[in-house]
């Protein structure tokens, strides 16, 4: 590990420099919210934010994208040949993800890149991609990323951790991408304040005032949370919106469809949602999850439990907060967490006494 | 509209404890500053949860839907116009709904009070007319009527006009309201500034339906947005999709929406689309006279054919 000291007055230059051998994507404020994009030649990211309204992880899985192309015409020697549409995946930098988040692509990695199925698309932006992390200083009141597996100054997922440090700043060098990124920005001046990484770390994790319990959830019965008694409850005010699903930096399912204008097609991959009626419906008309309470039962079954028991590597959530507080009627992980975490099967209650 | 909370569980607890209803919809406190949670309440012990301040802008006629039991909602002036939308549409019968009207001065924009204040907002309570909004480092004190939702400073209809019981006497009902003023500026544009106005207004959008989906006009079994056959609308961020999404949803909501806000309170990216449902408004009161939502025994615009309607559109 190696730590390297930033002069503010440097950094912008240091970006500049980067940008010759890296496509740099960071936050920048649209209207009211600051969002993760592909920064403009000489544009800076901007940090006067705690975190994006949507997290950055379009950048490898994008809401929509083109996949597959084809011709319809019978009259070209290839219709119907289904052909790889050209990307670009040179190598691009994500500078100022938040801990939180470069985590949260290591559990989306786990579904993509598996040892029977490797998602191509998303795989290649992953590879191509370095993350420099800002460190949290000023977490928010929602953020419960200690007690969700992360925290804010956390590493895993991170090329290069950040922080700012009066005029300037230091940065945590966690791997060879980090290494390569440092160097191509030139920032080489070694520091060996240890010291200040960690006085950071412990001064933001105890501004983190807000926690999920989450030690019952492997051991408590599969079958018997998914009968439990509170689902209609948690489930009654949601509208079936896709507001949690697509702010979070975790969710990761999509659908693919054909379209189709004049004679070519594309096929694209979209963001899909468990909260959408139509998710998952079959052809034959059935609809494995029918209703609300099925659909919501299912979100959170499927971050709290399913992927819990499923890949030992806790819960399905980085604590990052979106979903609390961008949920329209205020639908809340936290209190679900507490209540799936205390549940009690109404037999092992009979059996304590 | 302090002082609703107590009443309204005593109403609540009283329809309960008489079998007049199974359950009984209304808000429970929130986890976050400024919302609140729509709820149902089915036990006479549980009426404690319910509550009532300037949070409760999501509108409850959409809980309404397609439910079985006998229900009693506590509706403002807006959720009452749609739950009578509501019972001429056939999506529910006047005797399965008791309505406990609450006459409403206004719901507060969450968004318009976070931007008025530097920091997080840890804390937000209210007094008749102001607001005071808490953050780690200082406390502001907000005058209500500046901080209203759009539709909530623009309303005409603040009082129920459809009740079973009251929650408390009427308030005043605002007059000289310009319901307009926007709408008049964008009909005011030439083609290229609205395509540009309604291209920069509709960009953000994310898909997410939130402002469908809390809308109690969009009840239909699969949204034409949902279907795949056959598949009117692409599924992906084409913004001629999306544009479609938003345009033709409006349209669905013709001479029907009550301008209850609750789309855009619900929208995560903050988009007003508000102004696309309220040009339509506009049209229906200029074209017909018509108002949707104020009388169980009028058809609504788009439904009732008069002899003198105008037909200028028909070449």
């Amino acid at each position: 590990m190696t730590l390297v000291k930033i002069e503010k007055k440097n950094w912008a230059e240091g970006l500049t420099a980067a940008a010759d051998a890296y496509r740099l994507f960071g936050p920048v404020k649209e209207k009211d919210y600051h969002q993760f994009k592909e920064l403009e030649k000489g544009e800076m990211p901007d940090f006067e934010m705690v975190n994006t309204r949507l997290s950055p992880k379009a950048l490898l899985f994008p809401q929509s994208e083109e996949m597959l192309e084809y011709s319809l015409d019978e009259s070209q020697d290839d219709h119907h040949i289904m052909k790889e549409i050209a990307r670009d995946d040179t190598p691009r930098a994500v500078v100022g993800i938040r801990p939180c988040d470069a985590k949260s692509t290591l559990l989306v990695k786990l579904n993509f890149d598996t040892p029977d199925v490797k998602d191509p698309y998303w795989l290649n932006a992953y590879r191509a991609a370095t993350f420099i992390g800002m460190a949290c200083d000023t977490p928010l009141s929602t953020c419960f990323c200690t007690t969700a597996g992360c925290g804010p100054y956390h590493e895993e997922g991170l090329d290069m951790l950040v922080m700012e440090q009066g005029d300037a700043y230091l940065a945590k060098i966690l791997s060879d991408k980090g290494k390569a990124f440092a160097d191509a920005a030139g920032w080489q001046a070694a520091s060996d304040d240890a010291a200040a990484f960690e006085a950071g770390r412990q001064a933001a994790e105890d501004r983190i005032v807000s926690t999920v319990k989450t030690d019952n959830l492997a051991e408590t019965d599969l079958l018997e949370l998914h009968g439990a008694p509170f689902w209609e409850d948690i489930a009654f005010s949601c509208i079936n919106c896709g507001t949690c699903t697509f702010s979070c930096p975790t969710c990761w399912c999509f659908d693919i469809q054909d379209e189709v204008h004049g004679k070519s097609g594309v096929r694209m991959k979209n963001w899909d949602s468990c909260m959408f009626p139509i998710f998952t419906a079959h052809t034959t008309g059935h609809n494995p999850r029918d209703t609300k309470t099925q659909r919501v039962r299912q979100r959170f079954m499927h971050k709290l439990k399913y992927f819990v028991d499923k890949y030992e590597a806790g819960i399905m959530c980085v604590g990052c907060g979106r979903c609390v507080r961008q949920c329209p009627v205020n639908i809340d992980i936290r209190r679900v967490c507490e209540q799936m975490n205390s549940f009690k099967p109404a037999d092992a209650c009979a059996v304590e006494g | 509209m302090l002082g609703y909370t107590e009443k309204m569980r005593d109403i609540a607890g009283r329809l309960l404890k008489e079998c007049t209803v199974d359950m009984v919809i209304g808000f429970r406190k929130g986890t976050m500053p400024m919302m609140n949670e729509p709820c149902f309440v089915t036990k006479p012990e549980d009426v404690q949860w319910l509550v009532w301040d300037s949070n409760c802008g999501i509108n409850l006629a959409n809980y309404l839907t397609n439910r079985k039991e006998k229900i009693a909602v506590f509706a403002k002036g807006c959720d009452s116009r749609n739950i009578v939308t509501h019972i001429i549409e056939n999506k529910i019968k006047r005797d399965q709904v008791t309505i406990i009207g609450v006459p409403c001065t206004g719901m507060i924009d969450k968004r318009k009070i976070t931007g008025l204040v530097t920091g997080e907002i840890l804390e937000v309570s209210e007094t008749e007319n102001t607001i005071k909004v808490k953050t780690a480092d200082a406390e502001t004190l907000l005058d209500k009527n500046e901080v209203l939702q759009q539709n909530c400073a623009l309303c005409v209809h603040r009082n129920p006009v459809i009740f079973d019981e009251m929650v408390a006497e009427p308030v005043e009902e605002q007059t000289d309201i310009d319901r307009n003023a926007d709408i008049r500026k964008i009909e005011e544009m030439d083609s290229e500034e609205k395509w540009q106005f309604f291209e920069d207004l509709l960009r953000p959008c994310i898909r997410c339906y939130a402002c469908r989906n809390a809308c109690p006009l969009c009840y239909c079994p699969t949204c034409f947005v949902d279907e795949a056959k056959p598949q009117w609308v692409g599924k992906g961020q084409d913004p001629v999709d999306v544009r479609t999404f938003h345009f033709l949803r409006a349209y669905h909501c013709a001479g029907r929406c009550t301008d209850c806000g609750a789309c855009e309170r619900a929208c995560p990216v903050g988009i007003n689309m508000r102004l696309l449902t309220r040009k339509l408004e506009k049209d229906c009161q200029d074209q017909f006279g018509w108002e949707a939502g104020l009388s169980l025994d009028q058809p609504p615009a788009l439904v009732a054919y008069q002899a003198n309607d105008p037909d200028a559109f028909i070449k």
